[in-house]
């Protein structure tokens, strides 16, 4: 499949930045792009990026001195560094160098291969990008050639359904007048085709290999940026100027469509396409947690140097008042002998020794736990979609526990919260409504999977994949009722599909709007099949039986009119006009007689929205021949004339849509995906806040919001924002706050200065009180203007005091301001969330981006850091996964906090009784194994299995979620406690063996208060006291928990009693000194005593506080545990999950075209293949393709026309000055 | 819809699902104010049976330094005496039940300084002759003689042997009888037979393997003539050396010099009048250290030590008491609760 080749491109936007600096040492800034077709030895002049593909950073050679320079840039791996020279001078060196080297390895080792592993994917989906094929025009012949060999200037051919390999300038195309069809989903998720035009003197050049070859046009134009809807530039061939737009190129990221074969000349290539350059910059992603990690470990250093400065000033006093009297039992070397030098040495020393409160292991252990959680993530069956067989996919293995603290997500709308089908549910004919099915008693079935579907079979054109439920329909057309086959006739006739057919019957349709494609294909079922039409007539087989009707006008589609109407000739002669619209608009339009069906309709239409369907009414009317010629020829009039054009169209086509007949309504149901109004429900409850932000219109959106239960008839107020100056804006914005807030909230709002002072104070107190719900839907234009330096803290204000926001018609640099807007103001953790090509952005501002996977485009995939299948694993991942991250990781941090103080500053209290000499308590193989041995897997285990809630009552209780918002798990307070109880431990840990071993000896009167056994005593205390604790904060006791929890205390006592063997101290005597220490100490009663005491002392207090916490202030947690063991011990209970239930509301959407103007395109005839008005069905491949006449001077007219009128949205225009505005910021 | 099982489906495993059973223990007040409860009695118990043990283990110190003028061993405080000898009594009410250990105690001296502890060669030690010629660095400065001769042992730690010697005296009816003291076994079995190695003695004669070295600094004699009077207690296998290397914790330590237990005294010492005859070789006071004769027996607990049993009546009467808040807390809670 070809989306699976794209992938592989797109993932380089990951790396942008690298590839950015790259690239810019390359290329100097260019001002002005020449190119000339088929001539490699002139474009190479101006070394242009070629089409190839590099994201992977080293070689096999450049690897390890690449990979180790990068890694000693880490801030904490170059301390280490640097601590492992400092332990290499002599008159410092407290300790050996392995306690550094061995840790320092290890974590070296696993980066690297971590590192080479991501690299070795690199260049393998490099080289698979890399090696696709194209045709290539090489020397006057087409050649197979891979992507990276792909020049700009080359002319190549694209087929079917092929990805564009790099930005082309289109040539010639199989289809007339040099049109072509392409999808653009990729680039900006509008899955409707556009179509791009050759340029008249290009395409007759058609696929004439000889004469292709022999092009030798120059063009020159802009150089590369990332504006995917602009293009400027001109071509020169044969002493003539062309001028080029955006309508003639095709670029890298869209499929051809419906389109055989066309040639384009490359203009772009690789890197400097504009997809590429749309990428935005890529951030390297950090966790909140991440942030405050850096921010303590600077804190800790300075703790430290703090440290090492007392017990250095300790060291001068010690060194002046006892160590020179001490001269005779101490001496050294001259240059030592001064105190202060001295001090300034037991400084380095003590900086040595005390290092492993920044422990070492910290940042590897933190990406241990990171990749367990991206595999469980990986591996959870409730976020793998079976349709699709799509799994989860953790495709950043470095955010976890943010998943955890989210607050706000911005949704794209189509392909995410919906499915993006349309699908004909239900109608409306004459006042009677069909969809619903009914069992025997009359009472109302839901409809699932297993309802029984109508059978079409009768209908050979059916398609098949259509399903309706209700038979009586299809009973009603075959009793031939005459509205019911009006009505179908009417679908089938009134709208701007483009029919094909590949084989006999293989009717595929090309919609613009899926909604018109649900209809027609409806109609297609119920006997009224459109199958083929040319500019003049429209072909249907009605019950099998071919209709031809001429098309005499239509009607188009646009905002303002929000309905369309075809005038048709059937072939008995009659004149009819048939209409389909918004209810409202076209009921205003209706005659007298038909108020009792008004009134009915209007009873289903509110039922059909109040199912979140959208609706349409649909009319018709005879007209009289001599009223429409009359009308006729005004229309032909007002189209040729110069000034207002539209207005006086607008004005004749009200004329004609007066005095109609009602005929019924439509529902259409734009499928959301399984779950969501019960997905966001949920995640509201959690106290996220969810954001729509999508391209669509207006209209759409707001359906969506209803349909999702995110907009609702009982809210107090819906602001919708749709000014089109900064002052419009301004004024809406204010009123919409007012409003809220009451007029006396005004002078907060004024001043946007005096505002961001106090906003977070205030305000956010402020939020929580408004009870009252309000939306504020906001619309491209006006977000353009309201993101501007002066109005976006209103903006902001506003959006936060309602509950609902939706942004529509926003471009996709927008979808990203308004994440960075949040992200800015609110320092809250952002999530976007989305499937296409326009999300890309927003994805990878967010904090955390997630992609749907499995559609079509896989874009957004490749720039997010998670992806999954349905929006509604949403929930899963945030509250579970993410909550059980941010929980495992908090208290796992605590937790190594806690152990490494308590560990490391046993130094310091015993610098008091060593003269601060920087001796050690512990031996240095404890040093050097403590961190890594001992005591990281029964914290790896807690922190990757620990639940203190399962996943069912993570998902039924979501407010368990705050705790994760709020920050409070692990916060500097937090760390605060940690590491004081950590010191606490220290003292303790210090202090009870050292008043037990002032006089002790063993009980055979020998020693035992000396340095190695008092080492050994408090080591063990301390391997005892920190097992207990972890075992404390371990809720969730796995085998693996046991397992590593009394295997570590195994281990320990394990490798203690190996170390201190006669058989390794005759190998190694000067390495293991503690030998026969273990023995000889760990046999009195008196050091065991000692330790039962030390951990009784260190723990019971930490017990106390929490028994005491729980049940005087029990958090949301620990009441759900209590309740949980409750309901464990009682055993299992289903409970029912929540249902949403959707609020009935009255809504007349209006949807179905995404643009207007194809109307036009079709009268005109361009699009069509064949050009007679014949009833045939197209055939598979014409012989005889007619391209009409070539170079007349009126068809260069028209089709300047269809440039400036056809095919431009008003959206392009709104855009170029959005995304300009945007970017001169 | 026929479902073949795809490769992309994740096992469906209690491990990947996380689904793993497990213990799920929560701090409740039925665990919880037991547990101290039962710590509590524990510990008083404990410590009960720590202090009375503590209680009956007889100890006896005497500071000897003369630091004092009217202190006996005062004249030989003055580094210009050599070989000096001065005497301390005392009596015994009642009899010093055995077997009785004599050690020597010094304050204030820093052991534990790093730099202390490591200026010695551990492979020296272990009877590697080839660092008898070439000691190794951390031995400076006491690593080689004025005239570039190596130091056997090498550093400083051995180069502070204490060597004041005693004499334990039983003064019956104004004549002294000595008491024998017994010097084997007072080091570590480990440190005596596996930690330090003499040298391969050479034809016959440790000493000859010492040769082409020099004696510590400070020391009287070289390491092979430390013992006169047992040719195996020489060299580094000396009892009193090996003592002096396990060097103490804190700066206030005391070692065991010899034990009693041989002859009459083997049971104890009876109540009478002693005498200790201190030859008087170390210098303290100019780093204002202490020197002291200790005389202790001990029981299954080792020495006497009223810490330990001192804190476990504390802790112990800490967790009864945090056991009486904790049902107070829970109690109020409760009722609270049920209101």
């Amino acid at each position: 499949m070809n989306g699976a080749c794209f992938r592989e491109t797109l993932r380089i936007c990951r790396r942008w930045p690298d590839i950015m600096a790259i690239w810019k040492e390359d290329v100097r800034v260019e001002e002005e792009r020449h190119v000339r077709a088929n001539d490699r030895e002139y474009n190479e002049r101006f070394s242009y990026a070629d089409n190839r593909i590099k994201t992977a950073k080293y070689n096999a050679f450049t690897f390890l001195p690449t990979n180790l320079f990068e890694q000693f840039q880490r801030v904490a791996n170059a301390y280490f560094l640097i601590l492992l020279i400092l332990q290499l001078i002599p008159e410092i060196s407290s300790l050996s160098w392995f306690t550094t080297i061995v840790p320092l390895v290890m974590v070296l080792a696993i980066t690297a291969v971590k590192d080479a592993t991501d690299d070795y994917f690199r260049h393998k989906s490099d080289q698979q990008v890399n090696t696709r094929q194209s045709q290539v025009l090489i020397k006057g012949t087409l050649q197979n050639e891979k992507w990276m060999n792909v020049r700009v200037g080359d002319i190549i051919k694209l087929e079917n359904n092929q990805f564009v390999a790099a930005d082309l300038l289109l040539l010639s195309s199989s289809e007339p007048y040099g049109l072509c069809y392409i999808e653009t989903a990729e680039l900006d998720g509008e899955t409707n085709l556009k179509v791009r035009q050759a340029l008249t003197v290009t395409s007759d050049l058609a696929n004439d290999v000889a004469r292709l070859a022999d092009f030798n046009a120059e063009v020159i134009c802009e150089p590369p940026n990332n504006k995917l809807d602009k293009f400027t530039g001109t071509l020169y061939w044969k002493d003539n100027k062309y001028s080029l737009d955006n309508e003639k190129m095709l670029l890298r990221g869209c499929v051809l469509r419906n389109t055989e074969w066309c040639f384009g000349l490359v203009i772009f290539a690789g890197l400097q396409t504009k997809l590429m350059q749309n990428c935005g910059s890529t951030k390297f992603k950090r966790t909140s947690i991440d942030r405050l990690m850096n921010t303590l470990v600077l804190w800790i250093f300075g703790f430290l140097i703090c440290m090492g400065i007392i017990l250095a000033i300790g060291n001068t006093i010690w060194e002046q008042r006892v160590g020179s009297e001490f001269w005779a039992y101490l001496q050294w070397n001259k240059f030592t002998s001064n105190a202060i030098f001295s001090g300034f040495l037991t400084f380095w020393s003590y900086v040595i020794i005390l290092n492993t409160v920044v422990p070492i292991s910290l940042y590897v252990s933190v990406e241990v736990l990171r990749l367990g959680h991206s595999y469980f993530i990986n591996w959870d069956r409730r976020m793998y979609y079976s349709h699709k067989d799509t799994p989860a996919e953790a495709r950043t293995t470095t955010l976890n526990e943010e998943l955890g603290q989210v607050e706000f997500i911005f949704s794209d709308k189509t392909g995410t919260l919906t499915q993006n089908i349309m699908v004909f549910n239900k109608c409306s004919i004459n006042g009677k409504t069909y969809g619903d099915v009914y069992d025997e008693f009359g009472h109302k079935v839901d409809i699932t999977e297993k309802t029984p579907c109508v059978d079409f079979s009768f209908n050979p054109l059916r398609d098949r994949k259509f399903r309706f439920h209700d038979s009586s329909l299809v009973e009603a057309i075959k009793l031939e009722e005459p509205l019911v086959q009006e009505f179908f006739r009417l679908l089938a006739l009134c709208h701007t599909v483009m029919p094909e057919e590949r084989n006999e019957g293989e009717l595929v349709y090309q919609a613009q709007s899926p909604d018109e494609g649900a209809l027609v294909t409806a109609a297609r079922n119920f006997g009224f099949v459109f199958r083929s039409r040319t500019p003049e007539t429209i072909t249907v087989y009605e019950m099998g039986q071919p209709v031809t009707y001429q098309l005499l006008a239509i009607l188009d589609f646009n905002n303002v009119r929000k309905r369309m109407s075809v005038i048709v000739r059937t072939p008995k002669g009659q004149l009819k006009l048939y209409s389909k619209g918004a209810d409202t608009i076209l009921f205003d339009r209706l005659d007298p007689s038909n108020d009792e069906l008004m009134y009915t309709t209007s009873e289903h239409l509110n039922e059909f929205a109040g199912e979140g369907l959208r609706t349409l009414a649909l009319a018709y009317k005879d007209l009289d021949e001599d009223v429409f010629d009359e009308w006729m020829k005004q229309l032909l009039f007002a189209s040729t004339s110069l000034d207002n054009r539209e207005e006086k169209l607008g004005v004749l086509y009200e004329e004609i849509e007066q005095g109609l007949m009602l005929l019924g309504a439509t529902a259409i149901e734009d499928k959301l995906q399984e779950g969501v109004p019960e997905t966001i429900a949920c995640l509201t409850l959690a106290n996220i806040k969810i954001w729509v932000l999508t391209g669509d219109k207006l209209e759409t959106a707001m359906n969506i919001g209803y349909s999702c239960n995110m907009l609702r008839d009982d809210m107090n107020e819906v602001f919708i924002i749709s000014g089109h100056t900064t002052l419009e804006v301004q004024r809406e914005l204010r009123a919409a706050k007012e409003s809220i807030m009451g007029p006396s909230r005004e002078i907060f709002s004024d001043g946007p200065d005096t505002e961001k002072t106090d906003i977070y104070s205030s305000d956010s107190v402020f939020e929580e009180t408004i009870i009252s719900e309000y939306a504020l839907i906001i619309n491209g234009h006006s977000l353009a203007h309201a993101l501007e330096a002066d109005l976006e803290q209103i903006l902001v204000d506003v959006a936060c005091l309602c509950k609902t926001v939706i942004c529509c018609r926003v471009t996709p640099l927008q979808k990203a301001l308004v994440v960075e807007l949040i992200k800015r103001h609110k320092r809250a953790v952002t999530l976007a969330i989305g499937d296409g090509a326009n999300d890309v952005s927003m994805i990878k501002t967010a904090h955390i981006g997630v992609g749907i996977s499995g559609q079509e485009g896989m874009q957004a995939v490749l720039s997010s850091d998670y992806s999954f299948a349905q929006f509604r694993y949403l929930q899963r991942l945030l509250l579970v996964h993410g909550r059980w991250s941010y929980h495992r990781m908090c208290n796992f941090l605590c937790y190594f906090f806690y152990k490494n103080f308590a560990f490391t500053l046993v130094h310091f209290w015993y610098g008091f009784q060593c003269g601060f000499s920087a001796q050690t308590v512990y031996d240095q193989w404890f040093i050097t194994l403590f961190n890594i041995v001992y005591t990281s897997l029964p914290v790896l285990s807690m922190g990757l299995f620990d639940q203190d809630v399962n996943e069912q009552y993570s998902l039924r209780y979501p407010n368990l979620y705050r705790p994760g918002q709020l920050n409070q798990l692990f916060n500097k307070r937090k760390f605060f406690t940690c590491t004081l109880h950590g010191i606490c431990t220290s003292f303790i840990l210090f202090f009870i063996p050292y008043g037990a071993f002032i006089s002790a000896v063993r009980d055979d009167g020998t020693q035992i208060s000396d340095q190695q056994a008092f080492a050994v005593t408090i080591a063990t205390s301390l391997v005892i006291v920190v097992s207990v604790q972890i075992g404390l904060d371990t809720n969730y006791w796995t085998a693996v928990n046991h397992f590593f929890i009394w295997g570590s205390l195994a281990v320990y006592f394990a490798i203690l009693f190996a170390m201190q063997s006669d058989g390794l101290f005759n190998i190694f005597p000067n390495q293991f000194t503690f030998i026969g220490t273990a023995r000889n100490s760990l046999d009195q009663k008196i050091v065991w005593l000692v330790i039962f005491l030390t951990t009784v002392v260190c723990i019971m207090p930490m017990v106390a506080v929490r028994f005491i916490k729980t049940d005087c202030y029990p958090t949301q947690t620990d009441k759900v545990r209590l309740l949980q063991q409750a309901t464990r011990r009682q055993g299992p209970q289903e409970q029912n999950l929540r249902r949403v239930r959707r609020t009935s509301s009255r809504r007349s959407a209006y949807a179905f075209a995404h643009q207007q103007g194809y109307g036009e395109l079709i009268t005109s005839g361009k699009n069509m293949k064949v050009t007679t008005s014949s009833t045939s069905t197209y055939p598979l491949s014409s012989p005889e393709r007619c391209p009409g006449t070539r170079g007349a001077p009126d068809e260069t007219t028209t089709e300047a026309e269809t440039n400036n009128t056809g095919f431009k949205r008003e959206f392009d225009q709104n855009q170029d000055v959005t995304v300009e505005d945007l970017e001169a910021r | 819809m026929k479902k073949e099982e795809s490769s992309e489906r994740p096992d469906n495993t209690a491990f990947t699902q996380q689904r793993l059973p497990a213990w799920q223990p929560i701090l409740s007040a039925g665990i919880v104010i037991p547990g101290f409860l039962i710590i509590g009695l524990a510990f008083i118990g404990i410590g009960i049976a720590l202090f009375l043990t503590s209680q009956t283990i007889q100890v006896l110190e005497r500071d000897y330094t003369g630091y004092e003028q009217d202190s006996p061993c005062f004249s030989c405080t003055s580094s210009s005496t050599k070989n000096c000898t001065c005497e301390i009594t005392f009596s015994l009410d009642k009899p010093f039940t055995g077997p009785v250990f004599f050690y020597y105690g010094l304050t204030n001296y820093f052991q534990s300084f790093r730099k202390y502890g490591v200026s010695k060669d551990d492979n020296q030690l272990s009877g590697d002759t080839t660092y008898f010629k070439s000691p190794q660095d951390q031995c400076f400065p006491y690593q080689y003689d004025s005239n570039k001769k190596p130091i056997v042992p090498c550093g400083a730690l051995p180069n502070s042997m204490f060597n004041d010697t005693f004499e334990l005296f039983h003064v019956v009816n104004k004549t002294k009888k000595r008491v024998p003291l017994d010097g084997k076994g007072i080091s570590w079995w480990t440190d005596y037979n596996i930690k330090y190695r003499n040298p391969s003695p050479v034809n016959g004669s440790l000493a000859n393997a010492f040769e082409g070295t020099v004696k510590p600094i400070n020391w009287p004699k070289p390491a092979y003539e430390l013992d006169p009077t047992d040719p195996n207690n020489n060299g580094f296998m000396n009892q009193d050396f090996l003592v002096w290397m396990r060097r103490a914790a804190l700066p206030q330590f005391r070692k065991l010099y010899r034990r009693i237990t041989e002859g009459d005294y083997a049971a104890g010492l009876p109540a009478g009048d002693y005498s200790v005859t201190i030859h008087y070789n170390y210098p303290v006071l100019n780093f204002d250290g202490r020197k002291k004769v200790v005389f202790s027996n001990v029981s299954w607990m080792g020495g006497k030590n009223e810490f330990l049993g001192i804190a476990y009546l504390v802790v112990g009467s800490l967790c009864l008491v945090m056991s009486v808040v904790m049902l107070v807390v829970y109690a109020k809670f409760k009722f609270k609760e049920d209101s």
